[in-house]
């Protein structure tokens, strides 16, 4: 099965490639977004994580508290940005944008997984900001081109995700202001049922099972890993990266399903 | 024989109707669009047309009946009758942040046109359209530039069928005449099929040899421009024979927003 959706995947290349190098296309236009995104997590980092840091309050294994932060709020900018992206659907709805891609051969799927790809894009430049920073606080990074890699291909991953999930609420909700209520309801819940900022053996034990079914458990846990010289994974890297591709499928296949009803 | 008959209409329509709740938006309508010909859909606002053209585009599936695009379903079919067709709403749909001839790159790519042709069909169809300035950001074009890269963007995929919602909706008259030139040559040298609505009678009758008349969502008049003004007999302008075919304006414009407005949220309900 999954070679069959592979080779669909090659099939399509350039329908997905379409929507994706459109958002790319913009960006390059206009870059001044990446530059005020950029802003929150360098916060988080400098202060949140340097204050933290200090006080020693969060047991992490024997990792610097900024260490364990760092990958957290890779993770968290992901999505930060992802989830508020259905609002760029919406904008095509009422630029008339959408109804020419819809009009399209161009199968529905393709549609939302090019649109998904160029919001992880976006999420891309913060990686490499936040990375850059957390070298310069004394991260201890693990520096090898392999997991450099990786870590880029998951954030694009991660963010795909919670930008897909953005989509299918755009879809239901059809006004900006909805999804931006949505999408606040959506984040902190997201956020602190992850160990993004401590680790899962703190949380009460309704929490922890909570954080079991949130796939920023699973981000977080494929980039601190990939990103530190000294962190080992929880649940292992295949199956953060099984759980995160199989929910990133199924997402993309509802809203592929449910793209058409943003028109009306 | 019904096969033979029906390949040689590019659209084909047959007691199409569309429903939003109560309210009847096109009613059992049936026609068709000779390959070739340039037909115009005329009508008052809310008499149906772009729910017909929405049905055609296989945006919206028709609540009954069937319709047919070079002889694909459109509700069986969808994706093929979409690899035939160009569409150029009435609003605007390009994407002003992005370059003329990036929005048409893109289309290219969504119709899988071969890499190898991409660039040159972009330059045949930009070309054709008259748009020099393709580099420029779409937000700094004006309304008959966006028009035209639209209807350009259109034709890169080299349809079979154009549908055109008001194209020249907003437009200036010299504008509007620059249109209809291209419309006019686009036919002929591309041997398209043309399907456009619109409120202007004077545009049917420059671009076309049958016109549609919809009423309330209701096919009320089918023919020629020039039948269709002998049947209202000793009308002086065109303008006073969409008038007489349209009938009494609405009483209140109260009443009609308010159906409007009831209109739209059934849309939104039923959609």
């Amino acid at each position: 099965m999954a070679a069959k959706g592979l080779a669909e995947l090659l099939a399509s290349w350039d329908q997905i490639s379409a929507i994706a190098e459109a958002e790319l296309r913009k960006l390059r236009h206009d870059p001044i977004e990446l530059f005020t995104r950029i802003v929150q997590p360098l916060l988080w980092l400098l202060i949140f994580g340097k204050v933290m840091d200090r006080i020693r309050a969060i047991p992490t294994d024997g990792l610097p508290y900024l260490d364990f932060l760092a990958p957290g709020i890779l993770a968290q900018s992901a999505l930060f940005i992802s989830i508020f992206y259905g609002i760029s659907a919406i904008w095509e709805r009422d630029s008339g944008v959408l109804t020419r891609y819809l009009v399209s051969p161009a199968p529905r799927w393709t549609l939302v997984l090019g649109k998904a790809l160029g919001g992880g894009v976006r999420s891309l430049s913060q990686a490499i900001v936040i990375f850059g920073l957390a070298a310069a606080l004394g991260v201890q990074i693990r520096w090898q081109p392999g997991s450099i890699l990786a870590i880029l291909a998951f954030t694009l991953l991660g963010s795909a995700l919670f930008s897909t999930l953005s989509l299918i609420v755009a879809c239901l909700v059809k006004t900006r202001e909805r999804l931006m209520g949505i999408g606040q309801l959506l984040t902190m819940p997201l956020f602190f049922a992850s160990n993004a900022i401590y680790p899962l053996h703190l949380m009460p034990g309704w929490l922890r099972i909570l954080s079991h079914f949130n796939p920023l458990t699973y981000l977080v846990d494929a980039l601190r890993t990939l990103m530190l010289a000294q962190a080992h994974s929880a649940v292992g890297l295949g199956t953060d990266l099984a759980v995160l591709s199989i929910t990133l499928t199924l997402l993309v296949l509802l809203a592929a399903k449910l793209y058409p009803r943003i028109l009306i | 024989m019904v096969d033979n008959d029906s390949s040689s209409f590019a659209i084909e329509t047959h007691e199409l109707t569309r429903r939003f709740g109560p309210y009847c938006a096109v009613d059992h309508l049936t026609l068709q669009v000779r390959a070739g010909a340039i037909f115009a859909l005329l009508g008052p606002n809310g008499s149906g047309k772009t729910t017909t053209v929405r049905m055609l585009t296989s945006l919206l599936p028709p609540s009954s009946g069937t319709a047919s695009i070079d002889g694909h379903d459109v509700i069986r079919d969808p994706t093929a009758v979409r690899a035939r067709i160009g569409y150029v709403p009435q609003m605007l749909s390009a994407d002003p942040d992005l370059t003329g001839y990036e929005n048409l790159w893109i289309g290219a790519k969504l119709y899988r046109i071969p890499r190898s042709e991409r660039r040159g069909r972009i330059e045949e169809a930009l070309d054709f359209m008259g748009i020099e300035q393709a580099g420029k950001l779409v937000r700094h074009y004006s309304g008959g530039m966006i028009r035209r890269l639209e209807i350009a963007q259109s034709l890169v995929s080299r349809p079979k069928v154009l549908f055109l919602d008001e194209p020249t909706a907003g437009l200036d008259p010299a504008a509007r005449r620059t249109l209809w030139r291209h419309l006019r040559e686009l036919r002929q040298q591309w041997k398209m099929t043309m399907f456009l609505t619109t409120h202007y009678m004077e545009e049917a009758s420059e671009l076309c040899e049958t016109v549609g008349f919809l009423r309330s969502g209701r096919l009320v008049n089918l023919g020629s421009p020039e039948e269709l003004c002998r049947a209202q007999g000793g009308q002086r302008s065109l303008e006073e024979v969409f008038l007489e075919i349209a009938g009494e304006p609405h009483p209140s414009e109260g009443n009609r927003y308010a159906e409007v407005l009831r209109t739209r949220k059934a849309i939104r309900r039923h959609g």
